[in-house]
This record gives structure tokens, sequence and C-alpha cells, in this order.
């Protein structure tokens, strides 16, 4: 067995297991008592989006990926804070 | 033949070894995220995603694509540094905004947090029983075996 073929089972396996995390984190959403259990969950898809996207960067050897994932990254943190300061005040922008 | 061919042996199963370490403490934070009891608990677990699985997996990208092109790339960093900035800001507001909404009485008070207390009527007794805070009422965990459990209200 040769170690190429030992990262590319690898880097499936880690393709699959961020594919599992992100469905847990929509049941989440989906289930969530109240509203910072969705935005807490739909944060950590966001997350577990970009590291999928730099996995399938790996698998594919393309450096493009990057790109998306550091996007997807930058929006989740938005996403977040602007959530968290709707929930903390009922407002946004003050 | 693909890519994935020109590299080192070595290097390959020193990647893989990180990338798996990678995606499955991603997947414990996620899978802890689904079964944790109490909102102040949960926000607790998916920073094993923030942290370990960012890393590792950002560490096996800059090993790999530096060991490709047979240059150092290490613009992968870059989401490194910012999840290392954001990521604190992000769950304090979180965890504020939840301390503020379980405190106030029109929501009602759906789990017990410690109240506010200002520092002019600071208790005269030094230490709080702490041991209920953050035991969540309404979700008893989806997949953890609580109905045995007798219901503890305080």
């Amino acid at each position: 067995m040769s170690a190429q073929l030992i990262l590319e089972y690898a880097l499936s396996y880690a393709q699959i297991a961020m594919v599992l995390a992100i469905g847990l984190t929509s049941w989440r959403v989906l289930r969530g008592p109240r509203a910072q259990d969705r935005v807490l969950a739909i944060d950590t898809m966001y997350i577990n989006a970009m590291l999928l996207f730099l996995l399938i960067g790996m698998g594919n050897g393309n450096v493009f990926f990057f790109e998306g994932a550091l996007v997807i990254a930058v929006l989740g943190f938005v996403t977040t804070v602007c959530a968290a300061k709707f929930l903390m005040r009922g407002e946004v922008i003050e | 033949m693909n890519h994935l061919s020109d590299l080192p042996p070595v290097a390959a199963i020193v990647i893989a070894v990180f990338v798996v370490l990678g995606s499955s403490l991603a997947l414990l934070g996620s899978v802890g995220l689904l079964r944790l009891k109490s909102f102040y608990q949960r926000l607790h677990a998916p920073t094993l995603s923030y942290s370990y699985g960012t890393l590792l997996i950002i560490i096996g990208s800059m090993a790999m694509f530096s060991l490709l092109e047979e240059r150092p790339v290490i613009h992968e960093l870059i989401i490194g540094i910012f999840m290392l900035i954001t990521t604190p800001i992000s769950l304090l507001m979180l965890g504020r905004a939840a301390l503020r909404r379980d405190r106030d009485a029109k929501l009602g008070h759906d789990e017990i947090v410690p109240p506010r207390v200002t520092p002019s009527e600071a208790p005269a007794q030094p230490l709080r029983d702490l041991s209920n805070y953050g035991e969540g009422r309404l979700d008893k965990g989806l997949l953890s075996s609580t109905k045995d459990q007798p219901e503890s209200e305080p």
C-alpha cells in the first residue's frame, strides 16, 4: 500500500467527516430550543464548510479553493457578530 | 497518476495523519454541539473545530502545497490568524447575548444563571452555590440517555 493511496484515503475520510459534521450542525439548527443555539450552530457550520473547502482544495491540488475558504470564514464571522448584536439589543446598528 | 504521486512517501503519511486528526476533532466538536445539554455547555464544544481542526488542516495544506510547488506556501496562515482573532470575539458576544436573554424576565428564565450584581450591593456571603448553574430545563440533550435520571428541580 503506497503512501499516495494512504493520503487519498485520508483525504476522502476527512471530507466525509466534514460533511457529517455539517449534517450534525444543521440538525442543531433545525432543532435548537432557542435562538442562540441556532446562531452558534450556524457559526459552527460556516467553519466546517471552510474546512471542507480546504480539504477539497487539497484533494484536487488546486490552490484557488483557499480563497473560497477565506471568504466563507469572513462571512461566518460577520454573520455571527450581527446575529449576536441583534439578540442582545434587538437591533444591529444603533 | 495525479498530483499526490509527486509527494515524498514520508511527507504523504505525515500529511495524512494531520488531516485525519483535524477532521476527526472537528467531527467530535459537532457531535458535542449536538449532545451537550445546555447552551453554556454547548458553547464549548465547537471550539474543537475552531482551534484544533483549523490548525491541523492548515498545517497539512501548507506542507502539501509547499512540497508540491517546491516553494514556501504560507498563505493559509491568513485563515489561521483570522480564526485566532475572530473566534473569541464572536463567541464572547454570543455568550453575553445569551446571558442577557436568560436574565430578562420578559423572555422567561430558561436556564439557571447567576443574577446581575452591582458592586455597591455585593453579596455579604462570599461563596455562592454554583453547582446548579448552566443546567438547562428545556433541552435535555438529543442523543444522551437522560430519561432514566430523575428530574432535579432546584
